[in-house]
């Protein structure tokens, strides 16, 4: 992926996974060829029975869109087996001299899921705090005298300039019945 | 109706104490993104789509257009500063504006920048102003077959003139069209992509893509590679300009929108092309060039004044034509759709109050983004100290509001997930992200358009290219597509030559 410096003796499994890591957009290309292939065969089986209105039905476009997926990912596999590589994306928090911190994400997409399971049963407030306090923790924040506070402010705060003031209706849940 | 007077009662709108307070807020927000790292206008703009179901459309949008325009202000602030600039169009202004810091003149570079950027801005709205009502007025008999041809345009600009790889871009704009095929057919309430889910029947909401392609996506790329110890910005006094400062740089301020205004209003990229030509350009009429690298001034000046022109020139496509030329134009778009306004030649006769709000509002930002930045730079500057997790952690939040503000859905947080470990992997691998935006803002669009003027063609191909509209823009494709191989052969004719 990023960096693979490690001295690994040549071995023909070790030499296989190298070139799959150093080929791992090619993981790309498959996902572009699986989502061309479930477009088509959503287009192929739509059985249009209703009155169309002019030339093209409601099934022309996905054909399209979906031999564009299956063109591009074609296309995609001979550049990359042609050794061309995508930018990863540099930005000024971004060091990419070290490998991906997966931990991190993972952390983070499992707070943000388990957000989504929480905010009925809990309520905005509490759930949108929690999800602050997760997300920090996951990023190496360790402040357990602030970070919490900083969440249930910045999500009360929140809750109510959208419920109250905007008038874009967010669950309250047990917390705001009893406020 | 002339401009002038449109302009005036545009005032009238935008001269209101609610209006002016959204005006606020929006430069405030815009400036503070700016600065801030790791978000920009577009995530901005993505993440406040919400208050679209709570706010009028004149106000939103003054919001929305402060926030651009308060970013490309509190961008080049970070670049100085900092050296890594805040916005993708504040890169120039690192060149000269660090060095400059770096010698004890941050000061001047910030205000350099700060007044370029009013300049800028000024002139660009200025001839906004002029040109909009006539580009609204040549435009306005626009029918289907012309409106597909600029959505063409849109999706082959937006592929091929960004990124370095075209096959990137396209595969990024398939995968948006694709999220935008999911739903009801528009026009046969046929079921695409939707595998019998009722809640994907109504189509994957255009503020979920946007928000989990731009935050989501860009929250857990830089967790991946967060940066463990910030860089420290480069303490800084109020910004001022000496008499000499204001010799040298004045004629710079001015040429900047000449080069800004326009590559802003075509799709080609956004301030980042017109920064660095404006800088090249001052360079070569710099008398002071032993000073270039080490902190020219007018390297700051030019470019600053170009970027803000081109937010004006991009402005000027979005209302007039609904094409959009930048990530941040692209976002507004989707804001136009959630309250059902269609931008384009007709937006001027049908909104003349929003239209014109909007605009004089520019004049009235421009002037509030004045006032804040030059004597409040160091100020701003202590925002660079924001702990990372908290910033971070701040945007997965808002994000989680917008998404579920939407429609109180659950499932919308998921799919927003979804989308973003999509945004995640598209930033891993190179491929850009603004193509995937504007194929699920424009895709179902440019498909009403496509089979309409078929329908008034009865399926003759050449519905599409009876206007000389359309076989103007068709052209202008063309020519974007062959460039590259124009290029080459140019290239090899000289080889050849040489």
């Amino acid at each position: 992926m990023t960096t693979t410096s490690q001295t690994q003796e040549r071995t023909e499994p070790g030499e296989r996974r190298s070139w799959l890591r150093e080929h791992s957009e090619l993981g790309v290309c498959v996902l572009l060829l699986a989502l061309g292939v479930l477009v088509l065969t959503d287009a192929l089986t739509m059985d249009v029975d209703i009155a169309q209105r002019g030339p093209i039905g409601p099934k022309t476009v996905p054909i399209v869109v979906g031999i564009g997926l299956l063109v591009i990912a074609a296309l995609l596999a001979v550049d990359v087996l042609r050794g061309g590589r995508g930018q990863a994306e540099t930005g000024e928090d971004i060091d990419l001299s070290e490998p991906a911190d997966w931990r991190t994400v993972l952390l983070l997409a499992g707070v943000f899921l388990a957000t989504a399971v929480l905010i009925e049963p809990l309520g905005f407030p509490l759930a949108g705090a929690l999800l602050f306090w997760g997300a920090a923790f996951a990023l190496g924040s360790r402040r357990i005298d602030r970070d919490p506070l900083i969440a249930a402010g910045l999500s009360l705060l929140t809750y109510v300039v959208f419920n109250n003031l905007l008038g874009v209706p967010l669950p309250g849940g047990p917390l705001m019945g009893v406020l | 109706m002339n401009a002038l007077n449109s302009l005036l009662d545009g005032f009238s709108t935008a001269l209101t104490p609610l209006n002016l307070l959204w005006a606020a807020i929006g430069v405030l927000l815009g400036t503070a993104i700016g600065v801030l790292p790791g978000i920009g206008p577009a995530m901005a703009v993505a993440l406040l789509l919400p208050v679209t179901y709570g706010l009028d459309p004149t106000g939103a949008f003054i919001m929305f257009a402060g926030i651009y325009y308060g970013a490309m202000f509190g961008g080049s602030t970070t670049s100085i500063l900092l050296n890594t600039p805040g916005e993708s169009a504040a890169v120039v202004a690192a060149m000269e504006g660090n060095p400059m810091a770096k010698a004890g003149r941050g000061a001047q570079a910030l205000a350099a920048a700060a007044i370029g950027h009013f300049a800028g801005g000024m002139i660009g709205t200025i001839l906004l102003v002029a040109l909009a009502p006539t580009v609204a007025d040549l435009a306005v008999d626009i029918g289907a077959p012309d409106y597909f041809a600029i959505m063409v345009l849109a999706f082959i600009a937006v592929t091929s003139v960004l990124g370095s790889s075209r096959i990137r871009g396209l595969a990024s704009l398939l995968i948006g069209l694709t999220l935008g095929l999911v739903g009801l057919d528009q026009m046969t309430g046929q079921q695409r992509l939707t595998f019998g889910s009722l809640q994907l029947a109504d189509g994957i909401d255009v503020v979920i893509v946007a928000v989990g392609l731009f935050a989501i996506g860009e929250a857990l790329w830089v967790a991946a590679h967060l940066r463990r110890t910030p860089g420290e910005p480069i303490p800084v006094g109020r910004p001022w300009l000496g008499r000499d400062d204001v010799r040298r740089t004045w004629k710079s301020w001015l040429r900047g929108p000449v080069i800004g205004f326009p590559f802003g209003a075509i799709p080609a990229g956004g301030a980042e092309i017109p920064t660095f030509l404006s800088y090249v350009t001052e360079k070569r009429l710099s008398k002071h060039k032993e000073e270039w690298g080490k902190g020219a001034i007018e390297g700051v000046a030019g470019p600053e004044s170009a970027s803000s022109a081109s937010a004006a020139g991009t402005l000027v496509s979005m209302l007039t034509l609904g094409l959009p030329t930048t990530a941040v134009a692209a976002v507004m778009l989707a804001a136009f759709q959630q309250y059902g306004i269609q931008p384009g030649p007709l937006l001027f006769e049908r909104e003349p109050e929003l239209v014109w709000g909007l605009i004089a509002s520019l004049f009235v930002g421009m002037v509030l983004l004045l006032a804040l930045n030059l004597p409040l730079a160091p100020l701003w500057a202590k925002l660079l100290r924001i702990p990372r997790p908290y910033l971070y952690a701040g945007i997965l939040f808002f994000a989680a509001v917008g998404a579920y503000a939407v429609g109180g859905e659950v499932i919308d947080l998921v799919i927003l997930l979804i989308i973003g470990l999509i945004g995640f992997g598209m930033r891993r691998y190179g491929l850009p992200v603004l193509p995937a935006v504007i194929g699920v803002i424009l895709g179902p669009n440019a498909e009403q358009q496509l089979r309409r003027a078929l329908q008034i063609s009865d399926g003759s191909v050449t519905g599409l290219v009876n206007t000389p509209f359309s076989v103007t823009v068709y052209a202008v494709v063309v020519l974007i597509l062959a460039w590259p191989l124009v290029k080459r052969l140019v290239g090899r004719g000289r080889n050849v030559a040489a």
